[in-house]
């Protein structure tokens, strides 16, 4: 096996890892449009990005991948508490809010891209919006194990508190759980993780990474601990699989990534594995 | 000097959401063993009030006490979890304090929910969960117990056993208790001070002298003294343990 291929299903078993128990969460606090909005705006964090690298002596230290996610992390972050702020204000429905972000910041980055094009810059647009797995550098791989193992250690120590605020927030709070920043940490860590995972299935479809192999482990799992595992791991069957098709098939491989999971899905809900559970007795 | 038995007290308390008062100078307190109903029509400030008590809303004029290192245990109103979610009844519990399986397993048989440890907590009834969530709130060793319309969702009969329950627990645990109701008539027996609420505080008093007060009758009107004399009917044909 090539080089590459080793790289690019490392990253994406990476990405599964961390996606999994991160998906759960936003499953459960229905949180799928804010991380498609995180998502959207990482493109104007793309633009934010080539134009420092452009125009900048500043960052020469840094390689041109990690002040992509640097750039991206920062827009992610400053959405998120743009949202807050909006939200606080009650004038407008949170997914009206989200909405207005993630399209404005989408449209946002693809115009600054041009007016960067313009200036003589050659980016390949598809691989932003869609991933590629297969053009996963070193660099992006520390990335994802670095960032990826922030996140997780994040979230165990603060996985009971989490779990209480999305049983009831309130009852949460008189129970001592500072609910104001737990749920600030969550989504800095949604921001990191989408940050990280942009190169492996894009921009436009790393929610879904996100959110179907959460739900696809919801019909086995018994407990928020078994579901987030088994999301993970069906994350991680999507990502070979999706590899495979990707270099069987010539198929872009963020997409075929998608698919598969999207055909694991289907699947649970074909077979019966509850039923095939019980009666094996797992 | 504040008194030691004395829980909670709030002093003319204020709270105000833009233009609309929900509350207008309200004074509350609850000492240890002693069970307090809130009464009052829907909009009253009955939740509002339990949450300044809970510490979740600063009230804008007025003073809240709360007893030095005082443990509170809430037990909010109706809980609806996402099917999504997969949760027992166990890990619920485990959710608020750390405890072993023997601990729950005793405070489910004190609420008289056995057997319900390894359930979904999605398919409990809404008298089940009721229980389950007032275990939650018994597993933190409250000195105060908050309980918000507990008797939501549950039948009649059903009605009459929490209330019984919640009685039972202010005598074996010594706990001080609030608790809102959206009504009056069974929550009667069980309390020994009703405070009635309309935005601002209509009357309080023992349940007796409540019932008779023309502020209280103005506000639940005629039918309130009606459903009293059944459950007072119903009281005479022998429900234990009553005064």
């Amino acid at each position: 096996m090539d080089d590459f291929l080793w790289r690019a299903l490392l990253a994406g078993l990476g990405v599964a890892l961390i996606s999994g128990p991160l998906g759960c969460f936003i499953v459960w606090r229905r949180m799928a449009y804010f991380g498609d909005t995180l998502a959207h705006s990482a493109l104007l964090g793309i633009a934010l990005g080539f134009l420092l690298n452009l125009k900048g002596n500043l960052f020469s230290g840094l390689t041109l991948n990690t002040l992509l996610m640097l750039t991206t992390l920062g827009v992610c972050i400053t959405i998120s508490f743009v949202l807050v702020i909006l939200q606080s204000q009650k004038r407008l429905a949170t997914d009206t809010l989200l909405g207005i972000l993630a399209h404005s910041s989408l449209s946002l980055g693809l115009v600054a891209l041009a007016f960067l094009q313009g200036e003589g810059l050659r980016i390949d647009l598809y691989a932003y919006l869609f991933g590629d797995l297969l053009a996963v550098t070193q660099t992006d791989l520390d990335w994802i194990y670095g960032g990826g193992a922030l996140v997780l250690l994040c979230l165990v120590w603060i996985w009971q508190s989490l779990l209480s605020i999305i049983v009831h927030e309130e009852l949460a709070a008189v129970e001592g759980v500072p609910v104001a920043w737990v749920r600030l940490l969550f989504m800095l860590m949604v921001a990191l993780v989408i940050a990280v995972a942009m190169k492996i299935v894009g921009i436009l479809l790393i929610t879904s990474m996100l959110i179907i192999p959460a739900a696809t482990a919801r019909s086995f799992a018994r407990t928020p601990e078994q579901m987030a595992i088994f999301a993970s791991l069906i994350g991680g069957m999507a990502v070979a699989l999706g590899l495979y098709m990707s270099w069987e098939w010539d198929t872009p491989s963020g997409p075929s990534v998608v698919v598969a999971a999207t055909g694991l899905f289907i699947i649970t809900f074909i077979i019966p594995i509850s039923a095939l559970l019980k009666l094996f007795k797992v | 000097m504040i008194s030691d038995t004395i829980l909670i007290q709030v002093c003319n308390v204020s709270v105000r959401f833009q233009q609309y008062t929900a509350l207008d100078n309200i004074s509350l307190e609850v000492q240890r063993g002693e069970i307090i109903t809130l009464i009052g029509p829907n909009g009253a400030g009955k939740s509002t009030l339990v949450r300044v008590v809970l510490g979740l809303l600063k009230p804008q004029n007025g003073s809240v006490y709360r007893q030095a290192g005082i443990r509170i245990g809430y037990m909010p109103q109706g809980l609806s979890i996402d099917p999504v979610l997969p949760l027992t009844v166990e890990r619920f519990l485990s959710l608020g304090s750390s405890n072993t399986k023997s601990a729950l397993e005793r405070v489910l048989e004190e609420v008289g929910a056995v057997g319900l440890l390894m359930r979904p907590l999605q398919n409990i009834s809404g008298g089940e969960m009721q229980r389950v969530l007032l275990a939650r709130a018994l597993l933190r060793e409250p000195d105060l117990l908050v309980l918000d319309e507990p008797i939501q969702g549950v039948d009649i009969i059903g009605q009459y056993e929490l209330y019984e329950l919640i009685a039972q627990i202010r005598s074996q645990r010594g706990c001080g208790i609030l608790m809102v109701s959206h009504d009056l008539h069974i929550v009667m027996s069980a309390t020994d001070q009703v405070v009635c609420l309309n935005q601002h505080l209509c009357c309080s008093g023992h349940p007796e002298t409540v019932t008779k007060h023309p502020a209280y009758l103005e506000l639940f009107g005629a039918r309130a003294g009606r459903d009293l004399a059944i459950y007072t009917h119903h009281h005479e044909q022998g429900k234990p343990n009553r005064e």
